[in-house]
């Protein structure tokens, strides 16, 4: 009998019974030691702050990096840019970096959705092409739908092209790179024909009028008022939802965080908020003062928030990650695989699709000319280097948020320095594959020990 | 609900007979005259098995033995081409893993079957999550899941939250046990379980084993390592080149007797109760 390479051969247990007790652990302060277990009351171990942080850096030496390697990259992006055109920090150009990672970060999200299941999907930079012009066309002259109709229809096509490639993928078992890579080239073909048998576009160009909701959704913003009672309002659910929940969860002996880390959560929150809304409201005008959080924002962050808590509280999220991990395992706990995964890419191109939109939205119009190959190359670098990985079953709708904020950082820095397109590419290029490098360094040294 | 029924009736009747009569009443599972071929191939030949509830029943045997075969014939997998597969006294119809999983009887196979991106309670729940308002039930499925792993005395485990992936082999082993007794299993068969194990690893598995038996599941271990074996097994059953060629009580055999058996089908110096059984 040989001893497995396991990883944590140091912790190896005694034979039960006689187990003596591990050591401390567990960032969410949930080591449930063989003492706690005996006395069936757990107690919460991490209890306080300082051995929270403890267990962080021990997960962080255990390869469970998470978020931290894009947090401190952004940091180093931010710093290097703001050395070099003083404007970068400037509240104007800081709104426009929002505003420009929408895109980025609905393109990540549509991404992470099929990179958990382990899959890929090629197609969302010409899915997103082909809902903007549905809605654009929705909208105008002739059909004039309302709106919020044209959205909807908009997002039905999108749900349809997944629900296409998603059973194309998991009834008849062909792969997702082939499957997408087919849509990348077929649903350019769509959106060309698209805009050539609608009459109103002309050179292959949808504009927005001015004063549909559809252009004001990256154009308008909300009053400071109501900017600052969205704030409040957000927070406070945030607040009483994070105190409740881990409230709860002592009450019934389970394992939860400190109380000071809940309120330490809650503080970096409200921090991060009130320096957004600050931001956005102090006057970034020129000639006529212009202030407020545009709407876009908001939307952005609520879609980001949906997706989480879908992951993370229902069934159908749970089975995601499980899939993508080990669908045969999946498949003998008798979930039904092919259906969520056909859900997944159903997800990833309706995202597509509200990726479409803001993009649209900020252009004022969409064209032709979109670069949907380009788009859907950042959507899967966006969720990489937040962390998503490419090989399944990890991943999080936070890291679409923070790599596209990370590639909206480095186009906007650039563009300010007044360098070429080219330069932006590769520039993207070095910080995609450095994101990666450091990940699977920290990984690498993890497995080493 | 039907599953519970069977589960009381399962333990009253195991509860009256200790050893394993011949016309099943004891026997939680019964194979008669079991045959699966693979084309030209016989993978299995008229095996009989009784496994008693309550028993660890060890199935032994060389490679190519049809071990694997005699599992996947009875986990549904693979339905066999010939015999009769008996539950309870009543003869059943595997068509797939659910109809077995229907009846209560889980396997194990080598790989466990888990999600190394989950921690141990959201692996020993999938596929049955309990929900609340339309969310999952983490609290429920947190406190039962303790227990369980708790009345398996799997203490070694330092939270319930940590990923499966960071579990050593036989902490992982553990909690694919912990899930097939918490789906409320009458059989748990466990396919080489201590393969690929330490020492003291090993020794954890075993107990577990014997944990469960004590609660009255029945156990039907495949293994290589005799020395397991003997530690943990009630009764032996060992096959060779497809057929069932002894299966007695494993006070009747010795490590010598088992070999001889795994490897040539019969024992030249047993005199035990083995000998009726093997086929010449």
């Amino acid at each position: 009998m040989n001893d497995s390479p396991d990883t944590t051969g140091a912790e190896t247990p005694t034979p039960a019974g006689t187990a003596t007790t591990p050591p401390p652990a567990g960032p969410n302060g949930s080591g449930l030691d063989e003492a706690a277990l005996a006395a069936v009351a757990p107690e919460v171990l991490a209890g306080s702050l300082t051995e929270y942080f403890q267990a962080w850096g021990r997960r962080i030496r255990n390869g469970e990096s998470g978020a931290l390697p894009v947090l401190v990259g952004l940091v180093v992006i931010v710093i290097f840019f703001q050395v070099e055109q003083s404007q970068f920090l400037s509240t104007g150009n800081l709104v426009n970096l929002f505003v420009q990672a929408a895109a980025f970060i609905l393109f990540g999200a549509a991404e992470v959705w099929v990179l958990i299941l382990s899959e890929i999907d090629l197609s969302v930079g010409y899915v997103a092409a082909v809902g903007a012009f549905v809605i654009a066309e929705l909208i105008a002259a002739p059909v004039n739908f309302p709106w919020w109709l044209g959205i909807i229809g908009g997002l039905v096509v999108c749900a349809a092209i997944g629900l296409l490639q998603g059973s194309l993928i998991t009834r008849l078992g062909l792969p997702s790179f082939i499957v997408t890579l087919g849509g990348l080239l077929g649903f350019e073909g769509v959106m060309l024909e698209l805009a050539n048998i609608d009459k109103t576009a002309v050179g292959g160009v949808m504009s927005l009028s001015f004063s549909s909701p559809v252009y004001n959704l990256v154009n308008a913003n909300m009053s400071v008022a109501l900017s600052w009672i969205a704030l409040v309002v957000a927070l406070a659910i945030f607040a009483a939802v994070t105190i409740t929940s881990a409230t709860r969860r002592r009450r019934h002996g389970l394992s939860a965080p400190p109380i000071s880390i809940s309120i330490l959560t809650i503080a970096v929150t409200a921090i991060a908020g009130v320096v957004l809304v600050l931001i956005c409201t102090l006057n970034r005008g020129n000639l006529t003062p212009l202030r407020g959080v545009p709407w876009v924002i908001p939307i952005v962050l609520i879609i980001i928030l949906i997706y989480s808590f879908f992951l993370g509280r229902f069934r159908t999220g749970r089975y995601v990650y499980a899939i993508g991990a080990n669908p045969e395992a999946a498949r003998r706990a008798g979930i039904n695989v092919a259906r969520i995964r056909t859900f997944g890419f159903i997800m990833a191109a309706v995202t597509a699709g509200l990726a479409g939109l803001v993009y649209m939205s900020r252009q004022g119009s969409i064209s032709t000319d979109i670069d949907g190959g380009n788009l859907v190359l950042f959507g899967v670098a966006a969720a990489v280097i937040g962390g998503t990985s490419l090989f399944g079953g990890k991943g999080k709708m936070l890291h679409a948020l923070l790599g596209g904020f990370v590639i909206a950082a480095v186009f906007n820095g650039l563009a300010l320095m007044g360098i070429s397109a080219a330069g932006q590419d590769i520039a993207t290029a070095i910080v995609l594959i450095a994101a990666v490098t450091l990940d699977s360094l920290v990984r690498r040294r993890a497995t080493a020990r | 609900m039907p599953r519970m029924a069977i589960y009381m009736s399962i333990s009253q009747s195991g509860l009256a007979t200790g050893e394993a009569p011949q016309n099943g009443g004891g026997t939680l599972l019964s194979l008669k005259g079991i045959t699966k071929t693979f084309g030209p191939v016989r993978a299995l030949t008229n095996v009989d098995l009784d496994v008693p509830p309550g028993k660890v029943t060890a199935l032994v045997g060389d490679n190519g033995a049809g071990k694997s075969s005699l599992i996947k014939t009875v986990s549904g997998l693979w339905p066999p081409d010939g015999g009769q597969i008996l539950w309870e006294g009543r003869e059943v119809h595997l068509h797939g893993p659910r109809d077995a999983e229907a009846l209560g009887i889980t396997t194990i196979y080598q790989d466990l079957a888990l999600c190394d991106n989950l921690d141990i309670v959201q692996n020993m729940f999938l596929g049955h999550e309990p929900l609340q308002h339309r969310l999952l039930d983490e609290a429920s499925m947190e406190i039962k899941a303790r227990d369980t792993l708790k009345e398996l005395n799997v203490t070694t485990v330092r939270s319930i939250r940590q990923p499966v992936a960071s579990l050593s082999g036989g902490q992982r082993q553990s909690v694919a046990v912990a899930k097939a007794v918490m789906s409320e299993a009458q059989l748990v068969i466990m396919d080489e379980p201590t393969a690929a194990l330490g020492v003291a690893q090993t020794s954890m598995v075993l107990n577990l084993i014997k944990t469960l038996s004590s609660r009255g599941v029945a156990v039907l271990v495949i293994s290589h390592n005799l020395v397991d074996v003997f530690e943990v097994a009630d009764r032996i059953a060992v096959l060779y080149l497809g057929q069932l060629v002894t299966s007695a009580p494993a006070s009747e055999f010795d490590r010598q007797s088992v070999v001889e058996y795994m490897t040539s089908g019969t024992a030249g110096r047993q005199a035990g109760n083995g000998a009726p059984q093997s086929a010449a």
